[in-house]
């Protein structure tokens, strides 16, 4: 019996790790191995000689050490910024309001997720664009107007509001855990409220804002859709290097390498997210 | 704690105090209470009496409707939680899981600036009067229920506040720990002699512990006594009944109280002496508790029944359905006031 249950429990595993090993650790096997490769410069071709001469390239040349501070830049301040919109946001959601307010509110930051990305990318287009609605408001106010269509602000503002809710949301769930007899306890113990929010509520966060933080830092980290629609001649991130890598020049081993060192840069953030809790609990 | 001298101000006094929550529905309905210092004061109650509120308005994570609320001569109505100089021992312990329990310990002191070796140090002598000082680097997850309960403790005690306030501390424990926990929050009380305001729905816990007692009913007080007074000479038939077990008589309209432990069951025929009342009947019911046995006798009608508790050697002989005679002394019969609502 105890034998048999056991076959059984593996036959249920084979398809899940199977999938990953084939389509998941498989690939990313090929990329790393890609990456040593070289593409021959005469006939274009993929020569599988062992080499670091990518690697060599993309330390070397300053073009894209830019391209990463760029990328790992915006990602970080994309994350901040999240973080200081979502806090209000997720407060008064967890902790203020009824159960029906809370619903519809949750309903309302859902929202946007039910439309399409590229949609809603365009739509900041029209709104940041130079006859968009932003400059026209400024017009009418009598201010002067505001070019930020397709610049690196542009791109800060669409993917903070892209990846908003996804701080929101676990935020949310965060505070949500924290049991009011904590904040009672803490404030008969002589905590100002704001000694409370210090010591108490913004530690017990912490998971809550790394789990949202997976989003807002690792997914923008890997974008190239949003550089590619409202960033401008200077705003290419390592995606849009890979993708004109692969897709313009063919020169996929070197688009391997870059996205390798991506790929370093996520894993170990992740490691750092899982030690601040992002992952615990529900 | 009678017959205080005038000058020694109350470390808790209520005035008058009164609360409903939403759709005014009234939780306290005038509340008046002295509590002394060095008192191991408890609330009792059934639930919704009105026992927890009256705490967390002492400890002011509410505020009153009207009245007044004063710590040690202070009115405090209106302040809150942490300016006030009260330690609140949680039902749920609400220790900080992000925290070892040395720094849920010394969390208050931190907060008003106690530098750090003496921080440690008082820490430190507050897990020992709890016997946690071994554990002091384990986080609260790592401990049982009853350990928590300890650091709870300790985390009140270590600002040395003129007043702990406790909420049913004891709730979760099983009945040994419980046992032992009464004990130890005694002996605790003692040595350190600060006020203790107990809120509790165990009247057995209540009575075991307290220096005196206010029992609530539906956001009143019916009574403030010691122990003895609230169980001999209780002050309406509520109190009786929720003290103690008690077998309520009435005589031309007035409750009469009559402890269980008082009656004697005698064969049928006892002749009483002038002074001895008796009640013919059945037995209905017997269970054995080990040291007492419950036996009730039931008279010639339905309402009259009659509770005796009795050593186990004298209810040897007792079976069910067997006609008896249910004994007792007039002067054990207790006249209850009338009420008076």
């Amino acid at each position: 019996m105890g034998l048999r249950r056991y076959a059984g429990n593996l036959a249920l595993l084979v398809p899940p790790f199977g999938w990953l090993t084939v389509f998941y650790l498989g690939s990313l096997f090929i990329l790393l191995l890609s990456a040593f490769w070289q593409v021959d410069s005469m006939t274009g071709e993929i020569v599988h000689d062992w080499t670091l001469d990518n690697f060599r390239v993309l330390f070397s040349d300053v073009t894209y050490r830019i391209v990463a501070q760029r990328t790992i830049g915006i990602a970080v301040l994309v994350t901040l910024t999240d973080i200081v919109l979502a806090w209000p946001l997720a407060w008064v959601i967890a902790r203020k309001v009824g159960p029906r307010l809370k619903l519809l509110l949750l309903v309302l930051v859902a929202l946007p997720l039910w439309s399409s990305m590229l949609a809603r990318i365009y739509a900041w287009r029209l709104i940041l664009g130079h006859d968009g609605v932003l400059n026209w408001f400024l017009h009418e106010a009598g201010l002067p107007g505001q070019s930020i269509a397709f610049t690196n602000v542009a791109l800060w503002l669409v993917f903070s509001y892209l990846w908003l809710p996804f701080m929101v949301m676990p935020l949310i769930a965060a505070l949500e855990r924290i049991p009011a007899s904590l904040l009672d306890a803490a404030g008969d113990m002589g905590a100002t409220p704001s000694q409370v929010l210090r010591t108490v509520i913004l530690p017990l966060a912490v998971p809550g804002m790394a789990a949202g933080s997976i989003f807002t830092f690792a997914v923008t980290l890997g974008d190239y859709v949003t550089p590619m629609l409202v960033g401008g001649a200077g705003s290419d991130f390592v995606g849009n290097v890979v993708y004109s890598n692969v897709g313009v020049s063919g020169n996929v081993p070197f688009a391997a390498a870059f996205s390798l060192l991506l790929l370093v840069v996520v894993a170990g953030y992740m490691l750092v997210a899982r030690r601040f809790g992002a992952f615990d609990g529900t | 704690m009678q017959d205080k001298a005038p000058e020694i101000v109350p470390a808790v006094s209520l005035h008058n105090l009164t609360k409903s929550y939403g759709h005014g529905k009234p939780v306290l309905k005038g509340i008046d209470l002295e509590i002394w210092p060095g008192e191991f004061f408890t609330l009792l109650g059934p639930s919704g009496s009105g026992k927890t509120t009256t705490l967390r308005l002492i400890g002011g994570f509410e505020f009153p409707d009207a009245g007044e609320i004063s710590l040690c001569g202070e009115d405090v109505s209106r302040l809150p939680p942490y300016r006030r100089d009260v330690n609140t021992m949680f039902q749920d312990y609400a220790l900080f899981p992000h925290m070892s329990l040395r720094d849920n310990v010394a969390y208050g002191i931190k907060i008003r600036r106690v530098p750090e070796p003496k921080r440690r140090e008082r820490a430190t002598q507050a897990l020992e009067m709890v016997h946690l000082e071994g554990v002091a680097d384990r986080r609260p997850s790592q401990l049982s229920g009853g350990q928590r309960q300890r650091v709870a403790l300790a985390r009140a005690l270590v600002n040395e506040p003129s007043l702990i306030l406790l909420d049913e501390p004891l709730g979760a424990l099983d009945l040994k720990l419980r046992r032992e926990m009464q004990v130890e929050l005694k002996r605790i009380q003692k040595q350190t002699g600060i006020t203790f305001v107990y809120v509790t729905h165990d009247q057995e816990e209540a009575l075991s512990m307290s220096d005196r007692i206010a029992v609530f009913s539906e956001g009143r007080l019916e009574q403030v006594g010691t122990p003895q007074e609230l169980y001999e000479h209780p002050a309406s038939t509520f109190v009786a009944c929720f003290i103690g077990s008690s077998n309520i008589l009435t005589e031309a309209g007035q409750d009469i109280l009559l402890r269980p432990e008082d009656v004697r069951v005698e064969a049928q025929g006892y002749v009483p002496s002038p002074d001895e009342a008796v009640m013919p009947g059945t037995v209905t019911e017997i269970a054995y508790l080990g040291p007492v046995t419950r036996c009730r006798v039931r008279g010639a009608s339905e309402d009259d029944s009659i509770l005796a508790i009795l050593p186990s050697r004298l209810a040897r002989g007792l079976r069910e359905g067997e006609p008896v005679a249910a004994v007792w002394f007039r002067a054990a019969a207790y006249r209850l006031p009338a009420s008076a609502a």
